[in-house]
């Protein structure tokens, strides 16, 4: 995401009302875009959602599928996390294999969830060491209005919370929903020159030095996080991010209800 | 003891390996060991073994990335097939793309980008055995090679893990205590102004932890920074050169 051409006065324009301490859309720097979140949207898959955040959209779908345990873990049922960013979604997007920026999407939602334990492995186990199940998240960006992680980790999330494994389909019993436990929450904050603000939309997280996503569970804990981008970050504004991370991640949490 | 039931710190707060919480493992780093190379440098922390290369400035390929303002710096980790427990299938998979992706970021941070532009500053980070904390010891020898090459930065990029594991906050978590672990924070400064310039965390970690993690994190950069300049001291001292 870094080729796109801003012009110079459009981040000139950016950095003067930074400076007035307002943002180009009327928000505060730790107001986050209107979230919708739909759960259910595709019925074709074992857990679905489709979140708007501000104009991003994204779409999460869960696929189910029976497979072989790794050997280290013969009683685990198995993850996977895919990110496509498609042409559809934005004009510097393109098709073919996963972009770098794909793969660090992919990676940060994934991290997300594994690390927050959000799923019940154990309770994923057909027969151990035999059969397991392997849960697909693929994430597709639909309208690419910036800050792609947390919309797609409220997308995944929200599959996971409402998805059923599909027994029947596969011979192995009655349909029964998944078994979630932890709810990892993504919140992203961008530097601008000294400011930070949540959730950059696009012209924002373009003309950001760098970027901080940060994962927490209930309790405020953290369970992941990424930096991005070339620019450095304080121990100070670390430790803001960290706080503004917290804070609204609660909030989003409550939106998910 | 850990919540896998593994003691990994004993009463008087000592570590398996013997050492201390905020004790880093033995490092050493030897610049320019690569003839080819515009600038090279091999490292050892603990267990891991780790070659990098810098080659460049030079044309940039593909020619679609070249920026006409600067040069780009384009960083390829590879994990050799021998360098873990199980063979690694040789080749770029997920966690290397964004792992190159991240430590092409922080370099970028240092490298003087826009004396070159439209260039390409390649650097390539090879892990010939692996310990964890692979991610901290590749960026921390490029960062070497990047100045045996003679490339304008900055400042030089240290780097190192912090992480969690029985229940302790410790420093430079080796391959048990990462397997068995309940937290890894891979961080980089620049140690001219403590910026964090890469950051990572995963696993379950108070604020409190964390906090301490950053903070013992950055401490150690700082020795490790020391190191750095030590080789390459010892690789252009009157003695050193050929």
């Amino acid at each position: 995401m870094s080729n796109e051409i801003i012009s110079e006065i459009r981040r000139d324009h950016l950095l003067n009302l930074l400076a007035k301490g307002e943002r180009a859309d009327g928000r505060a720097f730790d107001e986050f875009r209107p979230i919708t979140v739909e759960t259910g949207f595709i019925e074709s898959a074992d857990g679905s959602a489709r979140v708007r955040m501000g104009d991003t959209e994204v779409i999460a779908g869960l696929k189910m599928i029976p497979g072989t345990p790794y050997p280290d873990a013969p009683a685990s049922g198995v993850m996977s996390t895919g990110a496509e960013l498609i042409p559809l979604a934005h004009a510097s997007f393109e098709s073919g294999p996963p972009s770098p920026d794909a793969v660090e999407l992919a990676r940060v939602v994934d991290r997300g969830i594994r690390e927050s334990k959000m799923i019940d492995m154990d309770d994923l186990c057909i027969e151990e060491g035999k059969e397991v199940w392997m849960c697909f998240i693929d994430i597709y960006a639909i309208n690419h209005d910036g800050n792609l992680f947390d919309a797609s980790n409220l997308a995944a999330v929200a599959a996971l919370r409402t998805a059923t494994v599909p027994m029947e389909q596969y011979g192995k019993g009655e349909d029964r929903p998944l078994k979630t436990t932890c709810v990892p929450i993504s919140v992203t904050m961008a530097k601008i020159g000294n400011d930070l603000i949540v959730d950059p939309n696009f012209d924002e997280g373009h003309i950001a030095s760098c970027r901080l996503t940060v994962a927490t569970d209930e309790n405020g804990d953290f369970r992941a996080m990424q930096k991005g981008g070339s620019g450095g970050i304080t121990v100070a504004e670390l430790g803001r991010c960290l706080d503004m991370a917290v804070e609204k991640g609660r909030e989003i949490r409550d939106i998910l209800g | 003891m850990s919540e896998n039931g593994i003691t990994m710190v004993d009463e008087n707060g000592m570590r398996l390996d013997g050492r201390t919480a905020e004790e880093h493992r033995p490092i050493k780093i030897e610049a320019g060991v690569l003839k080819n190379a515009d600038g090279s440098a091999y490292l050892e922390i603990g267990k891991n073994k780790v070659l990098a290369a810098v080659y460049g400035p030079r044309e940039c390929h593909p020619r679609h990335m070249q920026n006409p303002t600067r040069a780009i710096i384009q960083c390829k980790y590879n994990m050799q097939a021998y360098s873990v427990g199980d063979r690694k299938r040789p080749g770029t998979d997920r966690r290397s793309t964004e792992i190159s992706k991240i430590i092409s970021e922080a370099l970028e941070n240092v490298v003087l980008t826009e004396l070159y532009p439209r260039a390409s500053i390649d650097v390539y980070i090879e892990i010939l055995q692996a310990n964890a904390g692979t991610r901290c010891a590749g960026l921390t020898a490029a960062s070497v090679a990047l100045a045996d090459a003679g490339i304008p930065m900055r400042d030089i990029i240290p780097a190192i893990a912090s992480g969690k594991a029985d229940g302790h906050v410790l420093l430079d978590l080796n391959k048990e205590e990462d397997n068995f672990g309940e937290a890894d924070v891979p961080m980089a400064i620049v140690p001219g102004t403590d910026e964090i310039v890469l950051l990572q965390m995963d696993g379950h970690m108070t604020r409190e932890e964390f906090d301490r993690a950053i903070e013992m994190g950055v401490a150690a950069c700082h020795e490790v920074s020391d190191i750095q300049k030590d080789a390459l001291r010892r690789r252009y001292s009157a003695e050193g050169c050929e």
